[in-house]
């Protein structure tokens, strides 16, 4: 029972790391239907940040939160630069982006290595977060609750802020339809450099979070972006909703199948699943419906 | 705008991956090639000036290079000190350094290009056992010498190759020696899934076989994996004495900092690693890590007065904040071995080098080490450690002498069909 218990956290935990590290993709990727291959390193960035204000600020747990603020602001201060030195210049050809944007992320993994060495740095969890709870017989850490927690704040900020707010409609609108939008007077331009600098802000969030369970180094926001893409994928493009129950899923039968295997076969029979279901819905779990002819 | 079907983009990757490494296949086979044109040609090696020149070969960029920077520095400090001192056969060692590209293909090459167009005595380097393999053949067919300074999975030698890391009954064996004394009647196996690992278990399991110990559990995680949660949530519930850890890399830190949130302790499960060195305890932060322990032939800490001069010199050179680990002990411990088996041959000629380095010897910080001639590996002291919050590996039980390398485990009794 225990282990059950144990697994179901588990799966819960995984699917709102999935989830932090997918949701700003989901804006970049699923909205604006940027592929952007640095998004990896925007995370890496916020993991990099968390270090540096730790450096400043030695109060683990205000260093903590400093770092979700800044490391937002850091994240979407790169995705700004990027959107408007490389990206806009190639929206019609999404293969040139691909390639581009792999490139400047292997240029960002060799500037932190040159910057902060190539070993993997410590961030110190604060100490409120170190250890677990128990619930029911199964221990869950602590810093994966206050993952759990921030991801759930950053998905009803993201949803609410597109849904009510004026911006937010902004987005949607160029998102449904680029050309009505325009001709009813948005931006586009303004409305495209604004998601972008929420949605790679949001992976500099999801950084500073991973801090608490993985290691900082060049390399670790490789190990998130592929299935980071799995799960806007497998959402959706264009739905917060679809990639909230993609993460989850994905999650829950992660650390089930994990389980009852191991590691690398749970890694195959997910990615043979997620192939299968792709065959039979292409478009993912949800689709935006518009009356575009695109 | 429409979007590409997003599966594309994946298989885009793939399809360029599946053409890159094909292609460096394919170049490392056409570099085979001329080798063995290579191998009939005489050596190259010109000793007849001042100097002579050898080969340091080591990945300074990729993911490797965290580790095989470290190495460089040890040879050139070996290196250093050796010239300071007057030189092999009174000639001025040169390096000819090159990066391996923690690419085993590059290695091959490099190593080729080092041996044929530099035209070095001798090679230092390489780390990954994927390197040392693809290097292996361009060693053999040039009849030219490697020395390799890495802890490996044993079941190889080869006349070309010195082998200056311990080899699976100078630090695994050791380990579970060490367990056994201390009561310890069921493991658990937690590994990166690559050959090192897998071997290292596959010899672990016949060890328990043969010892009643019981393996309560086997599990491989992919090289870089962050989620540790169920590992960790698997090795909680099954419950065993202690934890044998084969992680390389990242994904040590996201396991003992899920091992420690969980409330897992080395005191009521304790974790012995064979791959966290010195420079790695700082990245995983040593608050997850004290009091676990650890499998090696030298720590930093070995208070002796070999040692502390080595310690002293390679932080001189490097900086103060820079810990000195075993694979740059047995680096640094190569060049000498090397300098010593020369002088007693009298020459840099590979075949004298060959006859005469059988009983070899160099009092390395370890302690003092012997070429072993029939397998080229050298003799070395097993050394358990625990990891103290200062960030440093104090011995906590050390072999009673210098242990013989046995790569292929012979003198195991329980050993045998291991190597078949």
């Amino acid at each position: 029972m225990d282990v059950l218990i144990g697994q179901l956290a588990t799966g819960l935990s995984l699917g709102s790391i999935l989830l932090l590290a997918a949701l700003g993709l989901s804006l970049t990727f699923g909205q604006m239907g940027v592929i952007n291959m640095a998004h990896g390193e925007f995370i890496m960035a916020g993991c990099y940040t968390a270090y540096v204000v730790q450096q400043v600020v030695s109060n683990t747990g205000a260093s903590l939160l400093i770092s979700l603020v800044v490391g937002f602001l850091v994240g979407g201060a790169m995705g700004v630069l990027l959107e408007v030195t490389l990206i806009q210049r190639m929206y019609d050809r999404p293969l040139d982006t691909l390639l581009v944007t792999f490139g400047v992320g292997l240029i960002l993994q060799q500037i932190a290595r040159d910057i902060f060495g190539a070993p993997a740095v410590n961030v110190v969890a604060p100490e409120w977060l170190s250890g677990g709870v128990e619930i029911l017989g199964a221990v869950v850490p602590k810093t994966r609750i206050f993952i759990l927690v921030l991801a759930a704040v950053a998905v009803v900020a993201l949803a609410t802020a597109l849904k009510a707010s004026p911006m937010g409609r902004r987005i949607r609108a160029v998102v449904q339809n680029r050309d009505l939008a325009e001709t009813s007077g948005i931006s586009s331009r303004r409305t495209d450099i604004t998601t972008f600098f929420i949605g790679s802000g949001l992976a500099g969030v999801a950084g500073v979070a991973l801090t608490l369970i993985g290691s900082t180094s060049p390399t670790t926001g490789q190990s998130y972006l592929i299935d980071a893409f799995l799960v806007v994928v497998v959402g959706g493009l264009g739905q917060i909703k679809g990639t909230v129950i993609a993460a989850l899923g994905i999650g829950f039968l992660n650390s089930f199948i994990e389980y009852n295997t191991t590691a690398s076969l749970a890694k195959v029979i997910l990615f043979v699943i997620i192939v299968f279901f792709l065959q039979v819905r292409p478009q993912g779990l949800f689709t935006v419906r518009t009356r575009s002819l695109v | 705008m429409r979007l590409p079907r997003p599966m594309f983009n994946r298989s885009v990757l793939l399809a360029g991956s599946v053409v890159v490494t094909t292609s460096m296949l394919l170049a490392a086979c056409g570099s085979k090639a001329s080798e063995t044109e290579a191998s009939s040609a005489e050596s190259c090696v010109d000793t007849s000036g001042s100097t002579v020149k050898v080969g340091s070969l080591n990945s300074l960029s990729g993911t490797m290079a965290i580790s095989e920077v470290t190495v460089r520095d040890a040879i050139k400090l070996a290196v250093d000190e050796i010239n300071a001192a007057g030189g092999v056969l009174d000639k001025q060692i040169q390096i000819v350094g090159e990066d391996g590209a923690s690419e085993p293909t590059v290695f091959a090459e490099k190593a080729e290009k080092l041996i044929s167009s530099d035209c070095v005595a001798a090679v230092f380097g390489g780390w990954t056992s994927s390197s040392r393999k693809a290097m292996l053949p361009v060693f053999e067919s040039n009849n030219a010498l490697l020395y390799y300074p890495v802890q490996y999975e044993g079941l190889e030698s080869s006349k070309n190759i010195f082998y200056t890391g311990a080899t699976t009954n100078q630090q695994i064996v050791p380990a579970l020696d060490y367990l056994k004394e201390k009561g310890t009647k069921s493991l658990y196996l937690v590994g990166s899934d690559y050959v090192f690992p897998q071997t290292a278990n596959r010899i672990i399991k016949a060890y328990a076989a043969a010892n009643g110990m019981e393996i309560k559990g086997e599990d491989y995680t992919p090289l870089g994996s962050t989620d540790f949660s169920t590992i960790v949530n698997k090795v909680r519930t099954a419950d065993a004495d202690a934890v044998f850890n084969t992680l390389n890399g990242d994904s040590n830190v996201a396991f003992f900092r899920e091992y420690k949130n969980v409330g897992l302790t080395p005191q009521a499960m304790p974790v012995v690693s064979v791959s966290i060195a010195e420079e790695e305890v700082g990245g995983i932060g040593v608050q997850n890590i004290t009091d676990q322990l650890t499998a090696w032939n030298y720590y930093q800490t070995i208070d002796t007065p070999v040692n502390n001069a080595f310690v002293a010199a390679y932080k001189k050179a490097y900086g103060e904040n820079k810990p000195t680990s075993d694979p740059m002990e047995a680096a640094y411990v190569s060049v000498y071995l090397w300098k010593n088996t020369v002088e007693k041959a009298g020459s840099f000629d590979v075949k004298a080098i060959q006859e005469n380095a059988g009983g070899v010897s160099f009092d390395a910080p370890e302690g003092k080490v012997t070429i072993d001639g029939e397998n080229n590996h050298i003799t070395k002291t097993a050394r358990i450690g625990e990891i103290k919050p200062d960030g440093l590996i104090y011995t906590v039980w050390e072999s009673a002498g210098p242990i013989e390398p046995d790569p292929y485990l012979k003198s195991y009794p329980w050993a045998a069909g291991l190597s078949g």
